[in-house]
């Protein structure tokens, strides 16, 4: 299983693009660039969802972490995502009320 | 427990890898046997993805290198999946309760949604755990998928001849 994590700059944000299934064997790979991006200085990052196919709650564990993480350096971490079967993870568990979820990555990091 | 039943068997090792392998086999055999529309198949495909990383958790704290067991069984009414794991158990009373989303120390909760985003995705969940070992099982309400008609086979084409004599 394949989980591709691509790392560009717009407007001074970091947009970590995730493709592929996030769960417990994958996940690991994730927190590692999201650890990287914050010890490179990046504290301010967008993680774009779109071609997320599988996320779970070891999934929104790794981003609730790197929330945590950003905010410790008075960043922020916001979340590109409009999949129905996506959201509805972070809706069930409460977390679209902490994280800034946007339409499109344009539009994330205005 | 009501109509017929059937049940089929799938033991993983227990390794994160697998997890996405129980998905695949439960939603697959979901899908194709049961009357689910595709946001339910989703819905049991987290399901299973969450008791799966539970039980893998569990054999990891407890040493084991048995494999992790998953039964997917069915009636009339309802399609079932139970997830057995060989772990020293938990007290589903005592899961601890995570903080208000508004509160920020709930951001210093990054696991333990596994069990509550199971209880809403699926129709009915049961826990039985001791020390031996914990079963989750998740149960989806859904008929069975609808099967091919049998007048299908009621065909009026002719067999050539010889067809029948074809066979040893």
């Amino acid at each position: 299983m394949d989980l591709d994590l691509d790392v560009t700059e717009k407007n001074g944000v970091a947009v970590l693009a995730v493709k592929g299934e996030v769960d417990v064997y994958t996940a690991p790979r994730l927190r590692e660039k999201l650890v990287e991006l914050v010890t490179q200085g990046k504290h301010r990052i967008v993680v774009d969802l779109e071609g997320v196919e599988f996320l779970d709650s070891t999934g929104l564990g790794v981003l609730v972490g790197g929330l945590k993480r950003v905010r410790s350096h008075n960043g922020d971490l916001g979340l590109v995502c409009t999949q129905h079967r996506i959201l509805k993870v972070f809706e069930i568990t409460g977390l679209t009320k902490v994280f800034s979820i946007h339409d499109t990555v344009d539009e994330a990091v205005a | 427990m009501e109509g017929s039943t059937a049940a089929i068997e799938l033991g993983i090792p227990a390794r994160a890898e697998y997890v996405a392998l129980a998905r695949l086999v439960v939603s697959s055999i979901a899908s194709s046997r049961r009357d689910l529309a595709d946001d339910r198949i989703d819905d049991l495909k987290v399901a299973v993805s969450e008791a799966c990383t539970n039980a893998i958790e569990a054999h990891r704290k407890a040493s084991t290198t048995d494999p992790v067991s998953i039964v997917c069984s069915e009636t009339d009414e309802r399609f079932v999946v139970a997830v057995r794991d060989r772990g020293a158990g938990f007290d589903p009373a005592m899961l601890p309760e995570h903080p208000p989303v508004t509160d920020p120390e709930r951001l210093n909760f990054e696991r333990g949604l596994g069990i509550p985003l199971i209880r809403t995705l699926v129709d009915g969940v049961e826990i039985e755990s001791s020390g031996d070992g914990t079963e989750v099982r998740l149960i989806m309400l859904c008929g069975p998928a609808d099967m091919l008609d049998d007048d299908m086979f009621d065909t009026d084409f002719e067999i050539p001849d010889g067809a029948q004599e074809a066979a040893p």
